[in-house]
């Protein structure tokens, strides 16, 4: 079993419609897992229906007994992420600010402050309208702990291949390089990185694949919208010639994309262009490079 | 005034409205952009403007002096993060788990675990005529964004008057990072793009908006293409459309480049003076004049 995660550093590169149309490519090899929690969309082209939702449940929050505290303000002073407001003398926990680090509850003399388990979000098994295991997740709004969240969606997707015997686990990841990129990353097989020949799309790629070349795994490059300038184009080919990292495929700039979006379908069943056919020829060199 | 930047999904415009909208502003007000999206920051590089200050920013972490250490195992108790743990006769720490809550160190009965500052990342400010620019940007295999958008907006608070507009390109999402660089904001703009993931991810960070009580508007990015849904939301929510930039091939070729839209494309002039117009009708300090 194989795990392929898409990332792209950058947003808007178009990596959850790549990531789709391999998922409707590979068929019934795939398990999927979307791993932008923060702001998941896959499943706008793949329509799951769930099949079991649960609660995640990561870190603490404190809470303050009112009818026990003396208000001494020893939980203010040691609080180091101005987590506990004062409002005309009675101490309250910020809950947005709270990291559930457990030091004002350690100090508070009349043990009037517990730290209850804290929901971040939900996780979900669903399947796909091509009859595709698919795992998804919602973390909650202003959560921290998204890396966790990450981690417990992949442990669920990997499971579910291991017993039903698929051979590829697509992952779809989150923007950025913080923590729940390092989550989607590791124990990945191959990594691909969808770009765009933008100045930004460059300089994110090359930030996140800083990232990637720490964990040593293999990776491949879709440039997006390629003819939308050549000479970004260029810079992106020499960069992973540089790098060693393989080019997967060139796509053009074509509102096709967007088209197919707004139906909710993958490019590869909206157009018959020549994207399909890159895509269907991408996918096919996927496979014999993760082997 | 304080403005923030943000969209639930990335490479929906931020960076495009906030370095757009802040030079444009430039030309009559004193403006300060801040690039809070520290993982990827990009605003810098469709800005030409001088390098005029830098320092690294620290996090505190721990370390362990083993000379008075008892082994007492307190530290190991009292990390919620499991970023201390005692190992036979050592105790480790693990820098990329701590959040320097000094729970450790502070209740060590022998002080073995003194914080140390441990680099997470750069912070920049660059200036041109009226527009300065700041940006951090953080070390790769850090995990954290919070502890580095924090430090940067309070270099922005120590450095700017308020007389001063600050406009902040936040980062993507609606998770913590985003919460913390748009707490401040007197107004939240959220850029987004006329699709069903567009529609889909601002309604997320409407949602957040709604719960952090900020007044928001929208602006609709690549106006033209997909179709009117999300028009269709706003207007059933009573959430204002601000603005509209149009969807052109001639806009992402000169992004593509990293160069300014608004000198150069008068549609997008247009809609960056609707914006201003918008914002001159709060009751704040320095709000900008047209």
């Amino acid at each position: 079993m194989k795990e392929i995660v898409v990332i792209s550093g950058k947003g808007g590169t178009g990596k959850t419609s790549i990531t789709a149309s391999f998922a409707v490519l590979a068929d019934r090899d795939v398990v999927i897992a979307d791993c932008d929690v923060d702001a998941a969309d896959m499943h706008i082209l793949m329509q799951p229906e769930n099949a079991k939702s649960e609660d995640f449940y990561s870190g603490e929050l404190a809470v303050i007994d009112q009818d026990t505290c003396t208000q001494c303000g020893k939980c203010f002073d040691v609080c180091r992420f101005n987590a506990i407001d004062v409002n005309n003398g009675i101490h309250i926990v910020d809950e947005l600010s709270c990291e559930g680090c457990g030091y004002c509850a350690r100090v508070c003399p009349v043990e009037a402050i517990t730290n209850v388990p804290l929901n971040v979000g939900k996780w979900h098994i669903a399947n796909t309208r091509f009859n595709q295991p698919f795992v998804h997740a919602k973390l909650g709004i202003g959560a921290d702990n998204s890396g966790k969240l990450v981690a417990q969606v992949k442990n669920v997707a990997k499971n579910i291949a291991e017993e039903y015997n698929r051979p590829y686990i697509l992952v779809d990841g989150s923007p950025g390089v913080g923590c729940p990129v390092v989550s989607s990353l590791s124990g990945a097989h191959f990594v691909i990185l969808v770009t765009e020949p933008t100045v930004s799309g460059l300089h994110d790629l090359k930030r996140v694949y800083e990232l990637v070349s720490k964990f040593h795994i293999k990776a491949g490059c879709i440039i997006n919208k390629a003819d939308l300038n050549i000479e970004k184009t260029n810079e992106i080919l020499n960069f992973l010639k540089e790098e060693d990292i393989i080019h997967l495929a060139n796509l053009p700039y074509d509102e096709a994309f967007t088209a197919a979006m707004t139906e909710c379908k993958t490019i590869v069943e909206f157009d018959d262009s020549i994207i399909k056919e890159t895509l269907v020829q991408t996918w096919e060199n996927i496979k014999q490079i993760v082997g | 005034m304080k403005v923030a930047i943000a969209s639930g999904k990335g490479g929906t415009g931020k960076t495009t409205l906030s370095t757009n909208l802040a030079s444009f502003l430039s030309e009559n007000n004193k403006v300060v952009l801040t690039d809070l999206d520290v993982e990827e920051p990009n605003s810098g590089l469709f800005l030409k403007s001088e390098l005029i200050h830098s320092e690294d920013k620290f996090k505190m972490i721990p370390e362990w002096n083993k000379t008075d250490c008892t082994l007492c195992g307190n530290c190991q108790k009292v990390c919620n993060y499991h970023a201390v743990i005692q190992l036979g006769d050592m105790i480790m720490v693990f820098p990329e788990l701590c959040h320097s809550c000094f729970a450790c160190s502070e209740l060590c009965p022998t002080n073995s675990l003194p914080m140390i500052p441990q680099k997470m990342g750069e912070l920049k400010h660059f200036k041109s005529k009226n527009l300065d620019f700041v940006e951090s940007r953080i070390k790769i295999g850090e995990e954290q964004a919070v502890p580095l958008i924090k430090q940067t907006l309070d270099y922005i608070d120590e450095n700017f008057d308020d007389k001063v507009i600050k406009i902040y390109d936040a980062p993507p999402g609606t998770s913590c990072p985003v919460i913390e660089a748009t707490k401040d904001a007197d107004f939240v703009i959220l850029i987004t793009e006329p699709t069903p993931f567009g529609l889909n991810d601002v309604i997320l960070a409407i949602d957040t908006m709604k719960e952090l009580k900020k007044e928001f508007g929208v602006v609709i990015n690549r106006c033209g293409i997909g179709n009117d849904d999300i028009i269709k939301y706003c207007d059933k929510h009573n959430i204002t459309i601000i603005a509209k930039i149009p969807n052109q091939r001639a806009i992402a070729e000169l992004y593509s480049n990293g160069e300014l839209l608004w000198d150069k494309i008068p549609e997008v002039k247009v809609e960056l003076e609707k914006i201003a117009k918008y914002l001159t009708a709060f009751n704040i300090n320095a709000k900008p004049t047209l």
